[in-house]
């Protein structure tokens, strides 16, 4: 072996990534993202009231959060909203995807531009917007449960499946439209078509899209907290008043639960997305 | 592509659902508080739309101007803090070699779907008076303090009598971490699509040409990655600029942002008009900036067929 190659050589010219201060400011980068979630969650499994020192492993915390009664209650608003909201804002989403990619018709463009109005307006708009139309057309309050979630679910459908109609349209773009022309051609009828040709070529984006409103839903905290009552309280706004209230280990837990469940859809969907070609979409800030 | 009226069945089949929950969930909710905007109260709950334009006079107003004017420069200065770290990033990733790009892009989109509350709630248990920072700082100090009495100069007490805990939560400083902190991969993500397009020969040739790195750097990677930087810079400043929760949660009395006195006009303060009108001033400035983006990537393309 010669020397040249048996030591490592300095970076050339346009090896940035091999340089020390490049590596050291990615490093520091994602230390800087990193560290406050990593200290929540391993904080979450400390054994200490005062939640500063380490004073071993424990599961307690998450024993009183599963026994805080209306955590757990919120928690099962959220799951609630965040399935129905999906169901629907997948359905939305594939129709509205189907449409403006099958179809030329009058004024696309602008229909277009109002179809990604949810994703790009700010939160705070759509939040007092939807508390001004509820409040506005008497939405009944104080229904049984789950109607009582009607509100958010609504809220939460509409901001979601613009999302859905975008990933599903990604998908498409890349779908030779002879195929569904010539089902037709071939005597198959509409519902035909779609069900036996777009559907399952559609599918991984489907469920990619699926996925996303699934973790959009779960994940709202500005348009919910405007959408929601005294008895109609989600996941994140009961987390928001616990913090508001204090930094406890409870929360943490809580909160860890949160990010292992976004994590795992969040992991599942880009496995799907990775595998079906689609492309990636950055998520709702 | 099919005309709509050569399948009016189908097209209405797919057209109508979605379209119709998008009027009446969406833009009837949002045409409702433009409405209000132009309005009046009259009652607790009573608003009354008489065309006046009270409310966005009301927010001329110099106590909301300079609202308006600190949300911009918080934004701004989130803007600028996420340029300045987000492109030696972006280079790095750009340039890493191949099977760490994936991990590396990934580790960059992973804070994004980790909830915001719950990211916003991590950095105030970081930060806190009791927190983990000044933990370790107070741990710094007793050390410093305990060497201090070693070498005999304990009785001067040149770090003061005891640990005064750092007040890093509830001022202005943290929003704009907490807003950088939220917004850097809003930048990172752009930068890189930008840098990633770049033909490296022409990198190559500056630097054989005798460029130096920094001139290189200067004359040729940031006017080439401009579409990129504008589009990241955009992406960045809107969503900062409505910002509710960073201000909200890491805030003090003086750090409130537009979308702080939205919310009070539509809770507290019970004022729907008047935040109707801050409501829409903000989408107004959105709508703006978008505007910006699209024309900046119009020109880009025109550019590239020219």
């Amino acid at each position: 072996m010669s020397a040249a190659a048996g030591r490592r050589l300095a970076p050339g010219p346009l090896e940035y990534g091999r340089r020390a201060w490049m590596r050291l400011t990615l490093l520091a980068t994602f230390v800087f993202l990193y560290a406050p979630i990593a200290t929540l969650i391993a904080f979450s499994f400390n054994d200490s009231r005062r939640n500063i020192v380490w004073r071993g492993f424990t599961f307690k915390y998450y024993e009183k959060a599963w026994n805080n009664d209306s955590l757990i209650e919120a928690f099962v608003n959220s799951l609630t909203i965040a399935f129905v909201s999906t169901l629907a804002s997948t359905v939305l989403g594939t129709l509205a995807a189907v449409a403006l990619w099958r179809f030329r018709f009058p004024f696309k463009g602008p229909h277009e531009a109002a179809m990604a109005l949810p994703i790009v307006i700010p939160e705070i708009c759509m939040g007092v917007a939807m508390l001004a139309f509820f409040a506005r057309i008497g939405w009944p309050t104080g229904l049984p449960w789950p109607l009582n979630l009607g509100a958010i679910t609504i809220a939460h459908i509409s901001f979601s499946f613009p999302f859905v109609a975008v990933v599903v349209r990604a998908r498409l773009a890349n779908f030779n439209r002879e195929l569904d022309e010539a089902a037709r051609d071939l005597g198959a009828s509409e519902w035909q078509a779609f069900r036996d040709v777009l559907v399952p070529y559609m599918l991984p984006g489907l469920v990619a899209g699926a996925l996303l409103a699934f973790t959009l839903s779960l994940d709202d905290f500005v348009i919910t907290f405007f959408t929601s009552g005294p008895d109609t309280v989600t996941f994140p706004v009961k987390v928001y008043s616990m913090v508001r209230f204090s930094v406890t280990p409870e929360v943490n837990a809580a909160s860890t639960v949160l990010i292992a469940i976004t994590l795992l859809i969040t992991g599942i969907a880009l496995w799907l997305q990775g595998r079906s070609g689609a492309r990636q979409l950055p998520g709702k800030g | 592509m099919d005309t709509w009226h050569a399948h009016r069945r189908a097209f209405w089949t797919f057209f109508l659902p979605p379209t119709a929950w998008l009027v009446l969930f969406f833009l009837a909710p949002l045409a409702l508080v433009w409405g209000f905007s132009f309005g009046e109260k009259r009652g607790l709950v009573e608003i009354a739309i008489n065309g006046t334009l009270e409310n966005y006079v009301r927010a001329l107003d110099p106590l909301y101007l300079r609202i308006f004017g600190k949300s911009f420069w918080f934004a701004a200065l989130t803007t600028l803090i996420c340029l300045a770290v987000g492109f030696p990033v972006a280079v790095a990733i750009t340039f890493a070699p191949p099977r760490w790009k994936p991990i590396l892009l990934l580790l960059t989109i992973l804070p994004f779907w980790t909830n915001l509350l719950i990211r916003t709630y991590a950095l105030i248990a970081v930060l806190r008076t009791r927190g983990y920072v000044n933990f370790a700082a107070e741990w710094g100090w007793e050390r410093a303090d305990a060497a201090l009495a070693w070498v005999g100069l304990g009785d001067l007490h040149l770090l003061g009598e005891r640990f005064e805990p750092l007040a890093m939560l509830y001022n202005n400083t943290a929003v704009v971490f907490g807003l950088v902190y939220v917004h850097l991969p809003f930048m990172v993500l752009p930068l890189y699509a930008a840098l990633d397009r770049l033909e490296r020969s022409y990198l190559e040739a500056s630097l054989d040409l005798g460029a130096s790195q920094l001139r290189t750097f200067a004359s040729v990677v940031v006017p080439l990655a401009l579409p990129g930087i504008v589009s990241g810079v955009i992406i960045t400043f809107i969503p900062a600029l409505g910002s509710f929760l960073t201000p909200d949660l890491l805030g003090g009395t003086d750090s409130q942002m537009i979308a702080n006195v939205i919310e009070r006009q539509f809770k507290s303060a019970n004022d729907w008009p008047f935040g109707a009108a801050l409501s829409f001033l903000l989408m107004y400035v959105t709508f703006f900036a978008l505007a910006l983006r699209a024309a900046a990537s119009r020109g880009r393309s025109a550019m590239e067929a020219a």
